[in-house]
């Protein structure tokens, strides 16, 4: 896999280049905390950042999205014609992707992008999209990518992978796409193969041993699905819990919307918005009824969705990637990996019981 | 106030012992810093989980409401102003309950914390002062530099109502200005504030964690999850955005204790409470009015007096 030389003299020169054909996003402190923001008229990624406080998904996935305008006013030319908006998703490139928001995506393509449905507006926005991402060599403290089928330096889901090393980045291309854009920025010089590649190992494996937090999730998918649903935990899991929406909409695998159609006079807007399992409203049929009415069953949709339905019907691990979001900024703390632990020991004990 | 756990789980052994509660609400261990759990005690055993310190921010008042069960819950002075304004409401009935008092030293401003050091594993309340740990540091700090902004201007700390305490009234501070941030906002022009109140709202993402935190945000349809009629637009529109927080603001006002669960529970650091403390003060002012302090009298926002003042009617 070719390897460039990118110094970081060349860096902001570089960036500024691919301005031209790139809409350019990346990590931005403001206010106390790291999102990844447009970086217009020449603004550079901070790549000081541990992790960003909301992850990457919108960028592909915004939480507001319009899917198309309409009008019904007999007086315009386009009345009922459905139009696209006008910023439909242009050519962009995340600078300073972690690796666990960029595998999050390949989790959430599986929803988007299934054998019987295809998400025109997910799919073109991925599609239309370059993931530069940067090696993770300070995880924080509740980061578990390591266990959640990925690492600080899994680079399966880049186009690009950054390595920080001194006074320049190392850069393996995974991708044409990723090639693409390093050629735009001018960035041609290759690095000695064997050399950077020792390096490389090296801090990968550095990084890897930062990882203090770990889950297990080797029950799961041969678990009987209601011995983990009627387990005996669920009551005092969800007690704390206030149903609120932050830990799925900090969550990069999260995918569920909503669409509700704004409607100003004869015209409107078809929209799209991140919904959340936490919301009672989620659920709430035409005719009143509520099949998850109480906190627990919202909790436990959540947890069962992720750590059990998800793993069964792709059969390709969790729906997580460990980036520690959802456990960092609970505000009533809870921890999906200590649920995880949980759920893991129940379904070892379905096992059992079954053999 | 690090001394109060041993006396907590006495008290909360007892009553569960003596039958008097099915249940006692309190605090566990949290997985990270700066957190702890709210949790349920329903026997001896589960008591021995509980802990107390100035991590235990989260207003516990928030976990009554419409239980049917006889409960024993650890309160602070603010937790205890919201369980006042829950039997004011009919939330719940006293006789359900037995409180145990807390007077409060106030709470650690987790997120002030985590600003001001990196890779934070560590944080202990010793009483005066906070110990912070890190991978690579160790710091020492005047706990008061730390407090929660609600918690350094409270005027409440002592629990209003109360079965028993477990320890001594702390002192009540008097040179406190409540309100000094509501009056620098108050003195700027409508334009400016247009521009403090849409920076202030530029990062919220909906997630409601101010509303589901909040002891007084019970409504069992919220307007903005109303649909008939629909109130406000899902989407991240500013308008939307400003809508939702300033008319649950109002929402609460003469309600409102400044328990500071709202800002607590922001995920992108939002400090709402200056709209609700635009109100409390308002409420201040005019009736002279402090939300949860006795059930004895109805708050102004839901009776009527002939000499209600009436200046700001034009």
């Amino acid at each position: 896999m070719k390897i460039i030389n990118i110094n970081k003299a060349d860096w902001n020169t570089g960036l500024k280049k691919t301005a031209d054909g790139y809409r350019l996003i990346g990590p931005v402190m403001d206010q106390g905390f790291y999102l990844f923001k447009p970086l217009e008229s020449g603004k550079v990624p901070d790549m000081g950042f541990t992790n960003t406080r909301l992850s990457a998904k919108g960028i592909i996935y915004p939480q507001s999205q319009t899917l198309f305008n309409y009008s019904l006013d007999p007086n315009r030319e386009d009345h009922h014609l459905l139009t696209e908006p006008e910023d439909a998703h242009q050519l962009t490139v995340v600078i300073g992707i972690r690796p666990c928001d960029a595998a999050a995506f390949v989790q959430v393509k599986r929803n988007f992008d299934a054998p019987d449905y295809q998400d025109p507006y997910w799919l073109s926005a991925y599609e239309n999209t370059v993931l530069v991402g940067l090696a993770c060599d300070q995880p924080g403290s509740t980061c578990f990518c390591t266990t959640a089928g990925g690492g600080p330096y899994h680079e399966d889901a880049l186009d690009v992978l950054l390595v920080d090393e001194d006074d320049q980045y190392l850069a393996r291309v995974v991708s044409e796409k990723g090639a693409a854009f390093l050629a735009k920025a001018g960035w041609t010089e290759t690095a000695d193969n064997d050399l950077v590649m020792k390096t490389i190992a090296t801090r990968k494996e550095a990084a890897e041993n930062r990882i203090s937090s770990t889950i297990k999730t080797n029950n799961l998918a041969d678990a009987e699905t209601m011995a983990i649903y009627d387990a005996p935990f669920w009551d005092d899991v969800a007690f704390a819990c206030i149903n609120c929406g932050t830990c799925t909409y900090l969550c990069p695998t999260c995918w569920c919307f909503d669409i509700q159609d704004e409607t100003h006079g004869m015209s409107g807007q078809r929209m799209r918005s991140w919904d959340s399992c936490m919301f009672p409203l989620f659920t709430l049929h035409g005719s009143g009824h509520n099949p998850r009415g109480q906190k627990v069953q919202r909790v436990r949709q959540r947890f069962m969705h992720k750590l059990k339905y998800y793993v069964d019907k792709y059969e390709a691990g969790i729906q997580c990637v460990g980036c520690g979001r959802c456990v960092d900024q609970c505000p009533v703390n809870i921890d999906i990996r200590k649920v995880c632990e949980l759920m893991n020991n129940a379904g070892k004990q379905s096992v059992t019981c079954a053999a | 106030m690090i001394g109060y756990i041993d006396k907590i789980k006495q008290i909360s052994k007892q009553i569960l012992e003596d039958c008097k509660v099915d249940m006692v609400i309190g605090f566990r261990r949290g997985t990270v810093p700066m957190m702890n759990e709210p949790c349920v005690a329903k026997t001896e055993d589960d008591v021995d989980q509980f802990v107390w310190d100035g991590h235990c921010g989260i207003n516990l008042a928030n976990y009554l409401m419409g239980r049917k069960e006889k409960i024993g819950i650890v309160a602070k002075g603010c937790d205890t102003r919201n369980i006042v304004t829950h039997i004011i409401e009919n939330k719940i009935d006293r006789d359900q309950l037995y409180i145990i008092g807390v007077p409060c030293k106030g709470m650690i401003d987790r997120r002030q914390v985590n600003n001001r050091f990196e890779g934070v594993r560590e944080v202990i309340d010793q009483g005066d002062t906070v110990k912070i740990i890190g991978a690579d540091f160790e710091e020492k700090l005047d706990k008061t530099d730390l407090l929660q902004s609600n918690c350094a201007t409270c005027t409440h700390p002592n629990p209003v109502i109360h079965d028993e305490l477990v320890g001594d009234p702390v002192e009540v501070p008097t040179d406190i200005d409540q309100w000094a941030d509501v009056r620098k906002i108050e003195a700027m022009s409508t334009e400016d504030k247009w521009g403090y109140f849409d920076d202030l709202l530029k990062e919220c993402i909906r997630c409601y964690a101010c509303r589901n935190a909040c002891p007084l945000c019970y409504c069992p349809t919220c307007f903005v999850d109303e649909s008939t009629p629909q109130w406000v637009g899902k989407s991240q529109d500013p308008i939307d955005v400003r809508t939702f927080h300033f008319l649950r603001a109002f929402h609460c006002a003469g309600r409102c204790t400044d328990c500071g669960a709202c800002e607590r529970a922001c995920p992108v650091g939002i400090n709402m409470r200056v709209f609700t403390q635009k109100l409390e003060k308002d409420c201040y002012d005019l009736y002279g009015w402090e939300a949860g302090l006795t059930t004895d009298v109805r708050p102004p926002l839901d009776t009527y007096r002939a000499d209600d003042p009436e200046e700001f009617i034009k």
